[in-house]
């Protein structure tokens, strides 16, 4: 039984998620360190990790608190940030609209990475499926090992740009995307979209210029011509 | 207490937001074509979290370090090569241009 789990992920899929687990992984320990050196109680810590399950979010949470922050303060800043997962469960969320039990962890697992992995399956739903589950069931073990491991080592994983691990994530992405690239409009829309996020950056709070990014979508219709000859 | 208060309603409200993508999905009339351009939707908000997160930190430029290593992992990307390689060449960039001095 579980041999055909295994045959039924694919060494290649495994392989990615051990690779981009132990990224999570250090990023949750990263995580825990640093909202312990703040003074956070460790079931604080744990309930963010739990029920925000937003690494980018709990992170600017921390940023924000620590700078004396409101509480009005922390929220706006972490839901701002994590309106990006509305394009994400638009494009994603049929993969796990099946049962109310699927429906609830696959909307917590919607992610970033989840959205990529699956996305990187091309027209493939069967395989997005599976991409989407192996690789958030990685993210939840490895951000819990990772967070507990944090609340103890302290210190020194609080900084994991040393060890240039901040690059490892945003490669991630970028590798997972790749492909979707190859299609020239898709390419055309995204590219004009990082241009407008980036001169945005300065004058908008963190998070909306990635969503301003959708802009770029007028590149990605297709002709009509074309499309209402074929159909 | 604030703070409790403050982490529930991130809770909740990030737990709707991730909720709004599939029921929105629910009720638009999916042709082939509104399916791609929500792909081409995610994959744009994804290549823009990117390259702002890889070039802007705390408001500011992030310093070449971090992005040559992402550039690294995404021409071996690009090259096909598996993503432990990736990660681990896009870390190892940005450590060792930092170790050099290189912010």
């Amino acid at each position: 039984m579980a041999f055909r789990i295994w045959e039924t992920i694919g060494r290649d899929l495994l392989r990615d998620t051990a690779a981009y687990s132990v990224g999570i992984a250090v990023a949750g320990a990263a995580f825990a360190a640093i909202a312990t050196a703040q003074g956070l109680p460790w079931w604080i810590t744990w309930a963010m990790s739990l029920f925000v399950y937003a690494g980018t979010a709990q992170f600017a949470a921390l940023g924000v608190a620590a700078a004396g922050g409101s509480g009005l303060a922390v929220v706006a800043t972490g839901l701002i940030l994590n309106l990006r997962h509305i394009p994400y469960g638009l494009a994603v969320g049929h993969l796990y609209w099946d049962r109310w039990w699927t429906r609830i962890l696959g909307t917590q697992n919607l992610l970033d990475t989840t959205t990529a992995f699956a996305l990187a399956e091309g027209d493939d739903q069967r395989r997005a499926k599976i991409a989407y589950w192996t690789t958030g069931t990685g993210n939840a073990v490895a951000w819990v090992v990772g967070n507990f491991a944090g609340m103890f080592i302290g210190g020194w994983i609080a900084e994991p740009e040393r060890l240039g691990l901040d690059a490892a994530l945003p490669a991630i992405i970028l590798a997972l995307v790749i492909p979707s690239l190859k299609d020239r409009r898709t390419l055309l829309a995204a590219a004009t979209g990082a241009v407008i996020a980036l001169a945005a950056s300065p004058f908008l709070p963190p998070g909306m210029p990635v969503l301003l990014a959708l802009v770029g979508l007028v590149f990605a219709r297709p002709k009509r011509g074309r499309e209402e000859a074929a159909t | 207490m604030t703070m409790v208060a403050a982490i529930i309603a991130l809770a909740v409200g990030t737990f709707l937001i991730r909720l709004s993508g599939p029921l929105l999905r629910g009720r638009l009339t999916l042709s082939a074509r509104t399916e791609a351009i929500l792909k081409a939707g995610a994959t744009v908000v994804l290549l823009a979290l990117t390259v702002t997160s890889t070039l802007i930190v705390d408001g500011g430029f992030a310093g070449w370090a971090l992005p040559a290593g992402v550039l690294v992992g995404g021409v071996l990307a690009w090259r096909r090569l598996p993503l432990a390689v990736v990660v681990v060449a896009a870390a190892a960039t940005t450590a060792l241009l930092r170790l050099a001095g290189i912010a």
